[in-house]
């Protein structure tokens, strides 16, 4: 049923280049977060394992992508008291590099679509390799506003491990839709779940660091000490409430969506099918989160731990209830 | 917001320390003053909140009555006292259960608690000027304070107010609510996040109330239709119909559906577990309204909806076409029979009876499998390699005795009670296998033959009405709408003073604002703007 396997194959290669490009930027992205405590050691660690001839290429790229880092300096600058020129070159090149890499991942969703002529999320392996895309771009976009570069590490060592799993354990061959997934429903419904879920992702990395920084403000140990650049852990909190509230937003109208789209493909809106039940869990849990918040007597460490359980509770949506869970919503493709 | 919030959790703490010292004069109005402020704190509201997340689990962990009764079922049988102890508390029914609905009820009732007083306060506060500028600005997350260029001028009086004159408009024009004082202007805006916040919040109950009274005035019914068949509706045309409380069945609206033809595609190109997928279910399908014919093609995203029901395609199959002949060479059974294929099976191997009570003496029954695409796997077995028709095949076997039509006993239409029945046998003693491919006769051993003609395809429908959708899907918008202003709308005063040309700008949020410094810069610098050197400016706002 006129599937373009060349296509489809030259997106499986695209995927593998993405991830080797992805290892690099998760490896210079590290360097900046965890090996940068004496300034000149990170410096002198970049330039020894780069040539010089390489050097010189990633300049070129990190001159390009400094339009993407310019603001985020300026930001940064008010909570990290020193800001340097030259610092932080790991995090310009893991940025460059993360660019790179998303070109590559994004070329690989496109020729994904083409092969088969349809929207690129039929199964589980397409919904992750999208999933990450979006992961990736929303990143991105949030480092136009702010420096959350402190983050890439775990952006891209995150869609490293996805997109591995994409084309092992949730590998799907290329092919065309089942009909109950034949919708214009899921062009609206499943593209706001894959933004959601990468929104509450970043969210639930900034709630990570924003617990972690709150241990480093008070007790100051020395395995965090790391953490000595990042922003204030009331500043990280706002950034990752911020994403989780418009993550919610879009968490909403994906049920909403998802419930319009059971009516019309199977005569009612809510059965309790398994994957609607932990849509709603999911759900219930970040309104906790954003009651918690409004709440006296929950500090924001307590409250960043309702934001973990809750992209916990997204993730096990994504996958144990995908493939173990027997349901109306069975399209994990896997066997 | 937040103060609000701070409030209301301030009341409940207080009453609670009573509680605990004046108990025994408490009585049992104070016991349900002290129970209703309790329920409507943000604490106990949040608590709810997580344990109704918990409680919604155990549904998607053990089967549920409502989705496979089927199933429930076989748990029951296979897990003894432990499958009667789950049952006992409800573990089947969860989102019916008495402690699921206990636990939303409360919700529920808290949100009413939490909605009514802060409307009551919302629209005093949309109706009443913004406050006064507290004495001290300077505390305020945003401040800047400088010296107003129209001091110079004659009178110092005339230049502030000038200077208000030119806040006030200033704030008007980004949408503020302004108080106008003495020597300061008090402004406000983004009253629409409260709105929202409430049109949210009591969306979310307009959503539970509907879907409650929903189930009350609808009704949910199945039926299967061969192709050529005609449905019409009327409650003993429907193979199960389950109705709300409140639902009218003698007044079905009036309609007939005829599946004129159904077509399936399987793919046979794909690679690996996507071979033989389903890749259009399509049926065509006549409906006649008042007279009025007109043709649709049903398909499983695309319901046909006739005179506020909705047709729904839920499942598939084929239907053998089967005729029995008796000794004297009589049709004593033919036609097609639903066979239902196996739900995990992609080759559409099917499962269904053919019972024949009118034969003369003694009934038959045979049971067996179709195969729609017959294929000999490696073991030598006959299995369904492909679920489209291209080597359809038959294989039964047969009894003979008593059906059980008559015992008063429902039966299903799909299983054959075979205890008071004989297995029919070849002439070598052994169990009879009936195998026909497509067109092919086998005769059975005390005479007669069984036919295989040919194959019909049948469709699952469901029906289903629901007054209430609509509804639904207002609450559902409104639920979204409010989200996003509740979420979005930054709300904040803004308070400009002055007094002998120093000019004083504070803000302060109420709730989420990143933007509060950015704004008091921002009026800053407007209000600086006849000053020529701008650049200076900033670095005095920021701080
Ligand atoms: C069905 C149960 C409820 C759900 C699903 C729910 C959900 C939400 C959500 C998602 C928000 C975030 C919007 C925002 O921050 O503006 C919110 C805010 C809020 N809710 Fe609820 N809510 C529920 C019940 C209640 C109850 C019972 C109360 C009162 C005790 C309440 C009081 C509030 C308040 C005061 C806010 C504003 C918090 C803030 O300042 O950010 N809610 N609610």
């Amino acid at each position: 049923m006129d599937v373009n396997t060349d296509l489809a194959m030259w997106s499986n290669q695209l995927i593998i280049s993405a991830m080797i490009v992805y290892a690099f930027a998760m490896i210079f992205y590290a360097f900046d977060l965890f090996g940068s405590r004496e300034l000149k050691a990170s410096q002198t660690a970049v330039g020894s394992t780069a040539r010089p001839s390489s050097v010189r290429r990633t300049n070129r790229k990190t001159a390009s992508t400094a339009v993407l880092d310019r603001p985020g300096d300026d930001d940064s600058a008010a909570p990290a008291p020193s800001t340097r020129k030259n610092r932080r070159r790991g995090a310009r090149i893991g940025t460059s590099l993360l660019v790179l890499a998303v070109l590559l991942h994004a070329a690989a969703v496109l020729t994904r679509a083409l092969s088969v002529a349809r929207v690129p999320w039929g199964n589980m392996m397409e919904y992750v390799l999208t999933a990450t895309t979006i992961t990736v771009i929303v990143y991105l976009v949030v480092l136009i506003k702010k420096d959350v570069r402190y983050l890439g590490t775990f952006v891209s060592g995150g869609v490293l491990l996805c997109l591995g799993l994409a084309i092992t354990v949730f590998y799907t061959p290329a092919a065309k839709l089942i009909p109950a997934l034949d919708s214009y429903w899921i062009a609206i419904h499943v593209p706001i779940a894959i933004l959601s879920t990468a929104l509450l992702y970043i969210s639930a990395i900034l709630a990570v660091f924003q617990i972690l920084k709150s241990v480093h403000e008070t007790k100051d140990p020395k395995w965090l000490r790391f953490m000595h650049r990042l922003p204030a852990s009331t500043d990280l909190e706002r950034t990752s409430y911020t994403i989780a509230a418009v993550g919610f937003i879009t968490w909403t109208f994906t049920l909403i969506a998802g419930a319009i789209w059971a009516e019309v493909a199977w005569s009612r809106y809510w059965g309790w099918d398994s994957k609607e039940i932990w849509t709603f869990v999911v759900w219930v849990i970040y309104a906790a989160y954003l009651h918690a918040r409004a709440t006296r007597g929950w500090g924001p460490t307590k409250v960043a731990v309702l934001n973990l359980i809750g992209i916990a509770s997204v993730i096990f949506n994504f996958t144990v209830v995908n493939v173990y869970f027997n349901g109306l919503h069975s399209y994990s493709g896997l066997d | 917001m937040e103060g609000k919030t701070e409030g209301a959790e301030k009341k409940p703490a207080k009453s609670g320390a009573k509680a605990t010292v004046t108990q025994p004069q408490l009585g049992f109005l104070g016991m349900c003053r002290w129970a209703w402020t309790q329920l409507t704190t943000m604490r106990v509201a949040l608590i709810l909140l997580l344990v109704l997340a918990l409680a919604a689990i155990p549904g998607s962990l053990l089967p549920q009555r409502i989705q496979d009764p089927g199933r429930v079922n076989k748990f029951l049988e296979n897990n003894g006292a432990w499958g009667r102890f789950l049952d006992a508390i409800q573990m089947f029914d969860v989102y019916s259960s008495v402690w699921f609905s206990a636990i939303y009820l409360l919700l529920m009732v808290s949100l009413v608690g939490c909605i009514i007083p802060r409307t009551k306060q919302h629209w005093k506060a949309m109706r009443s000027a913004p406050p006064k500028a507290p004495r001290r600005l300077r505390r305020m997350p945003g401040y800047a304070s400088f010296a107003s260029a129209q001091g110079e001028a004659e009178s110092r009086e005339i230049a502030d107010q000038a200077f208000l004159d030119s806040a006030e408009a200033r704030l008007k024009k980004s949408g503020y609510r302004i108080n106008r004082q003495a020597d300061h202007v008090a402004a406000e805006r983004g009253y629409l996040r409260e709105t929202g916040n409430l049109v949210f919040h009591i969306a979310l109950l307009m959503a539970t109330l509907t879907m409650a009274i929903g189930s009350l005035f609808g009704y949910e019914g199945q039926r299967i239709l061969v192709e050529g068949e005609t449905f019409t509706n009327s409650l003993v045309s429907y193979d199960s119909f389950e109705p709300g409380s409140y639902y009218d069945a003698d007044n079905l609206p009036a309609f007939r559906l005829k599946l004129d033809s159904f077509t399936s595609t399987f793919d046979d190109q794909a690679a690996g577990n996507q071979f033989g997928q389903p890749r259009s279910f399509d049926a065509n399908v006549t409906t006649t309204v008042d007279g009025k014919n007109e043709k649709h093609t049903l398909k499983v995203n695309e319901p046909v909806r006739v005179n506020g029901v909705g047709v729904y395609l839920t499942g598939n199959g084929y239907a053998p076409e089967v005729t029995v002949r008796d000794a004297q060479g009589n049709i004593v059974q033919s036609g097609p029979q639903v066979f239902i294929p196996d739900g995990g099976d992609p080759g559409y191997t099917s499962e269904g009876v053919i019972k024949v009570p009118d034969s003369a003496g003694t009934q038959m029954g045979f049971v067996g499998v179709f195969l729609p695409t017959a294929t000999q796997n490696q073991d030598g077995e006959l299995v369904s390699s492909f679920a489209e028709l291209r080597n359809p095949y038959l294989v039964m076997s047969g009894y003979t005795g008593d059906l059980g039509l008559d015992s008063g006993v429902p039966q299903s239409v799909y299983s054959l009670d075979a205890e008071n029945m004989t297995e029919m046998s070849d002439e070598s003693g052994n169990p009879l296998i009936i195998q026909l491919a497509e067109g092919e006769t086998q005769k059975l051993p005390g005479g007669g033959s069984v036919t295989f003609d040919g194959v019909k395809k049948y469709i699952a429908v469901d029906i289903s009405q629901d007054p209430t959708q609509a509804l639904m899907l207002i609450s559902a918008i409104l639920v979204l709408a409010g989200l996003g202003l509740s979420l979005f709308i930054p709300r904040r005063r803004v308070w400009v003073r002055i007094k002998d040309g120093d000019a004083e700008v504070a803000a302060l949020a109420r709730g989420e604002d990143p933007m509060v410094e950015r704004a008091v810069a921002d009026l800053v610098r407007g209000l600086r703007d006849p000053e020529p050197d701008d650049d200076g400016e900033e670095s005095d706002a920021e701080r």
